[in-house]
């Protein structure tokens, strides 16, 4: 199955409303795009539509916490994260309300529209939030799964979510359980640890390898905050070389709260946006050129592996030298 | 309405200000003086704190955080001995008003230009539960040069909120000087209107046109501003209408001055 993350996210917000009064959508003008339009179509009385003002709408989703309700608002990740930020900060995070910021089309998979809607700052913005919960699912099934998650727990949240439609990596029935950082592909020489889009780049990615002799492993990385320490610790340890790769700036990232996390950070290298801005183009195109497809990964792991072979050859050249 | 207990209410509430601000070293007493009739009334009239299902306020100039610690001593829900705490490392009297330090607290505000935006959910989640109680929210004149303001102005009047009353407290001064030289407009009652608001107009330290103007805007069918005239630092005469005041602390002469100037 081939579907957005957008689209099972607005499914599933309908079902949740439908099911809790409490739950409301909120909407700055882009209703079609995000899928919050089919809570709109489902239970209208719980659809709350803004205007083009995200700074207002993250106010008044804070309003409608503190008075008891369950709001989700919705925009594009730019506006959500970016220009909304200081309204997260200030009157949601801070005093810790139960708002659910869901942005779509995150990343550079917005695709044609360009760099000015294409954000690539946004889980380096959230994540650095006291108390911010930070999801991101690998497919479509995993979306629906978060929201239904969401609806239950309290708490500030982000959930980050695509334009692009992806092809499926879980069956029907998966229940999401936060920080599990589940094994999508086995693999003994290096692994993946991909979030979003980048889940299902990495297995085509793990598939392309096997033909030179490598054989790695995917896990997704789905709950971005607060990360497991002592699961991706494990993982770390279990491999010589082990590779996060996410639809984000190197910067701030995934990768550098890795980083930040475990006991073996020399053997976490990035596979992320360096520090640059998008830009228009097809998806295929973007995913090439920012070195996200799975044919840059492969000759990415592939340089890798022969840059670290002739470092290897020179060190031993070098130690004879030594001995001579 | 008894105005021979609000006044005493008022002038305590400003006893308590100068004092927590001067102990402190730090804070803003020019606008906590400036909004403390409207919210003495507040806290007299319309906000039983000891009631679960009481009316809701967003204090949106949250720079006037003295004011509303004062309000908090004055009905006993805090002791004023806690009010020298203010502004200290571990002590629920942020200086600016945290929900999650102080319960009293409807809603952290400081950051100006987002508490309406903030009271306009509270009331639609009122309305949308069926709920009576009614926001009040309090926000200053220098903060409508922030355009998040004029959003919720809109987005108030398309839900027509009837359940929502914002008190726009117009002491006509901003940390850089006069809000007409810095920024901001001189007819904010005409603007409020136009964008579909019930509006009136008021002296902001009077409590029978407070009285006046808050009945008006009980009985409206669309959201309510009670535009207050007031005077920075109203009630210590060193402050009044001086810009200066907004963000600095008395010494312990200046305090001792208006304690005595309060006392009267």
């Amino acid at each position: 199955m081939k579907e957005a993350t957008r689209q099972a996210f607005g499914k599933a917000l309908a079902e949740a409303a439908a099911r809790d009064p409490r739950i409301i959508a909120l909407d700055a003008d882009l209703a079609p795009a995000t899928k919050t339009d089919e809570t709109k179509k489902a239970v209208p009385a719980q659809f709350l539509q803004v205007g083009i003002a995200e700074a207002n709408m993250v106010g008044i989703a804070a309003g409608l916490a503190v008075s008891g309700l369950k709001p989700f608002a919705s925009s594009f990740a730019m506006f959500l994260a970016g220009r909304a930020y200081e309204q997260v900060r200030n009157s949601i995070a801070y005093p810790g309300l139960d708002v659910k910021l869901c942005a779509t089309h995150a990343g550079i998979t917005v695709g044609e529209d360009g760099g000015s809607h294409q954000c690539v700052e946004d889980i380096g913005l959230m994540r650095m939030l006291p108390g911010m919960m930070v999801l991101q699912p690998a497919d479509s099934v995993e979306a629906a799964a978060m929201v239904q998650y969401l609806a239950g727990v309290q708490g500030p949240a982000y959930l980050r979510l695509s334009r692009v439609a992806v092809e499926s990596v879980f069956d029907e029935g998966y229940e999401f359980v936060p920080g599990e950082l589940r094994q999508v592909r086995p693999g003994r020489s290096i692994a993946f640890v991909a979030s979003g889009v980048m889940v299902r780049e990495c297995v085509d990615a793990a598939q392309r390898l096997e033909g030179s002799g490598i054989d790695a492993a995917v896990y997704n990385l789905s709950t971005i905050k607060p990360l497991n320490k002592a699961r991706l610790d494990e993982i770390v340890n279990a491999y010589d070389l082990v590779y996060v790769a996410e639809e984000h700036l190197k910067a701030g990232g995934i990768w550098s709260a890795v980083m930040e996390t475990v006991d073996a950070p020399q053997k976490v290298k990035s596979i992320a946006i360096e520090d640059r801005f998008g830009q228009s183009g097809s998806v295929a195109a973007l995913m090439e050129e920012y070195g996200l497809s799975a044919a840059a990964i492969e000759n990415r792991v592939l340089e890798d592996q022969r840059a670290s072979l002739a470092m290897g050859i020179e060190q031993i050249a070098m130690a004879g030298i030594r001995r001579a | 309405m008894n105005t021979s207990i609000l006044l005493s209410h008022s002038r305590q509430a400003r006893r308590y200000i100068v004092e927590m601000v001067a102990v402190a070293g730090s804070g803003h007493p020019g606008g906590s003086l400036s909004c403390t009739d409207v919210l003495t009334w507040l806290y007299d009239e319309e906000i039983d704190l000891n009631d679960p299902m009481r009316d809701r306020l967003v204090l949106s100039k949250g720079h006037a955080a003295p004011a509303l610690y004062a309000q908090l001593a004055v009905h006993e829900r805090i002791d004023p001995e806690e009010l020298l705490t203010l502004r200290k490392l571990g002590s629920r009297l942020q200086g600016h008003p945290n929900r999650t330090d102080l319960p009293d607290v409807d809603m952290s505000t400081g950051s100006l230009g987002q508490g309406l935006s903030v009271a306009v959910g509270m009331a639609w989640a009122d309305w949308y539960l069926g709920r009576s109680r009614r926001t009040w929210c309090v926000c200053g004149d220098g903060e409508f040069e922030e355009g998040q303001i004029w959003e919720a102005v809109m987005a108030a009047a398309k839900y027509k909120l009837a359940n929502l009353t914002l008190f726009l407290d117009e002491n006509g001064l901003q940390i850089d000087g006069k809000v007409l030289d810095v920024g901001g407009m001189d007819d904010y009652a005409g603007a409020l209107k136009a964008f579909g608001w019930n509006v009136l107009e008021i002296d902001g330290h009077d409590f029978g046109q407070i009285a006046t103007a808050v009945a008006c805007a009980k009985k409206s069918g669309m959201p309510s501003a009670i535009v207050c005239h007031t005077v920075k630092g109203k009630g210590v005469s060193y402050m009044e209408n001086v810009a200066g005041w907004h963000g600095k602390a008395p010494n312990a002469e200046q305090a001792q001055q208006a304690y005595e100037e309060l006392e009267a």
